[in-house]
């Protein structure tokens, strides 16, 4: 059998960007908030980092990026898919095609996650100590 | 008197081969008729030459439909609605009025309630006295299953569960597509179980048993989280029935595997077929020519007829039968 699979842009989901301040501060599931673009929660310069969502995967699985660095999901696929912490620091609602979702990492640390709706999608970022100035002490 | 079979051994060994896949894929969208007698099922192509009036008939016939999916819209079948019409109309012109339908989820595409109504609106046409819904992963997306609930299993426990009595069997609603776990597959979880577990004690062991559940209820292929967690606990509370038949949906495809007195069987889609395991990058909608859709696509009635521990099952695509 011949099997084509491809992927079609025909549905835009807007998906509320979220910000998160800390890592473990308030985060219950439901108390996200829109984030201010470049707001007091981004310490460094750092580029944002687009994680893209495909054939049911991460790609890339793995992504190390400097503290307070934006990520951002977006779902290619033509399935739904959700953007889940395991350890609940941040969940995004259903992310239907091209629809898209972000957090803002401002703490060090190895965050792992995945689609709570197809569990076998797993990705990690991890987020390395950074000074905006290069400096360090 | 003579003891009925049980499952004696590996249970959990119940990894399909590649030869086994291909053998199951070779009914799809064809269409197939089972009948299990005795723990040996024997199954015919419907186009292999048995007339629909000679398959034998039960003192229960009962429809499944499954994963309809409706509010989606893209290139694989951009009409869901109209193709879950079509599944309705092919039920509802079967010989024998079925007593109940069962619809093993995914009813949604999105969860939305928009989504909900036009599946409503689509099932008031179906001939059936009642239609007994579980969840797929899209009906509860974003609410745990809240909204689903209302609409669809108001009389259901936990997380969408239930059962209820009839023809002289007993069917279990099973729901394991929630709270799932970071690289896990489907799941049940301990309060539904421990609620199996109590729901079938009291029952005889030669009451025949159907277990209806979104995600297979087997390995059908585990890299694509086409399984289920803690199945095997589910079904070692049902070992001691001589007939248990598990109905899912999920993988838009027919397959069976038989196990001891347990038949396992999946049905098409309404809305859109999806590759075989492992034969394409994802288990995302699988495009086909338009021509081609409504053979992948499909209904599944039952017939069963108590007693002889005999179930009819016959698989029918949107393209196939004289009706």
């Amino acid at each position: 059998m011949k099997v084509v699979l491809c992927s079609f842009l025909l549905e835009i989901l807007l998906v509320a960007v979220v910000g998160q301040v800390a890592r473990g501060q308030g985060m219950a599931g439901s108390s996200m908030h829109l984030a201010s673009p470049g707001g007091a929660q981004s310490k460094t310069n750092s580029q944002p980092s687009r994680i893209t969502i495909k054939d049911f995967s991460f790609g890339p699985t793995s992504t190390t990026v400097p503290t307070g660095t934006k990520v951002t999901w977006v779902n290619k696929d033509e399935e739904p898919h959700k953007v889940v912490s395991v350890d609940e620091i941040f969940k995004s609602t259903a992310l239907d095609t091209d629809g898209e979702f972000s957090f803002v990492f401002s703490k060090p640390g190895t965050y792992k996650y995945f689609c709570s709706v197809h569990p076998r999608m797993v990705g990690t970022v991890v987020v390395e100590d950074s000074k905006p100035n290069g400096s360090m002490k | 008197m003579d003891r009925k079979k049980i499952i004696t051994e590996n249970l959990n060994q119940d990894g399909v081969d590649r030869r086994g896949f291909l053998e199951c894929m070779a009914w799809a969208g064809t269409g197939a008729y089972f009948v299990l007698s005795g723990g040996v099922l024997k199954s015919f192509a419907l186009s292999g030459g048995m007339p629909r009036e000679q398959m034998p008939k039960g003192e229960l016939a009962f429809v499944q439909i499954s994963d309809s999916h409706i509010g989606f819209n893209k290139e694989a079948n951009p009409d869901v609605v109209g193709t879950l019409r079509q599944a309705i109309a092919k039920v509802n012109a079967l010989p024998t009025r079925p007593a109940f339908a069962l619809h093993t989820g995914d009813l949604s595409q999105l969860s939305k309630p928009d989504q909900f109504d036009t599946l409503e609106q689509a099932l008031k046409e179906l001939r059936t006295e009642k239609i007994f819904y579980v969840p797929g992963e899209h009906d509860v997306l974003d609410d745990d299953g809240k909204a689903y609930r209302e609409r669809f299993a108001k009389d259901s426990i936990g997380d969408g569960w239930y059962s209820f009595d009839s023809g002289g069997a007993h069917f279990i609603g099973l729901v394991n597509v929630m709270n799932l776990k970071a690289g896990g597959l489907g799941s049940l979880g301990s309060e539904q179980l421990a609620w199996l577990e109590k729901d079938v004690q009291h029952l005889k062991s030669s009451t025949p048993i159907v277990v209806f559940a979104h995600i297979p209820l087997w390995s059908v292929y585990p890299d694509w989280g086409w399984g289920t967690s803690d199945s095997e606990q589910a079904l070692g509370f049902l070992k001691r029935f001589g007939s248990v038949t598990v109905l899912n949906g999920h993988i838009h495809q027919t397959m069976k595997k038989v196990e001891g007195n347990v038949t396992f069987h999946t049905a098409m889609s309404t809305a859109f077929p999806q590759p075989a395991p492992g034969m394409g990058p994802s288990p995302g909608p699988m495009k086909v020519p338009a021509e081609k859709l409504r053979s992948m696509l499909g209904i599944t009635d039952v017939n069963f007829i108590p007693g002889r521990h005999t179930l009819g099952i016959i698989d029918s695509s949107l393209e196939d039968g004289s009706m």
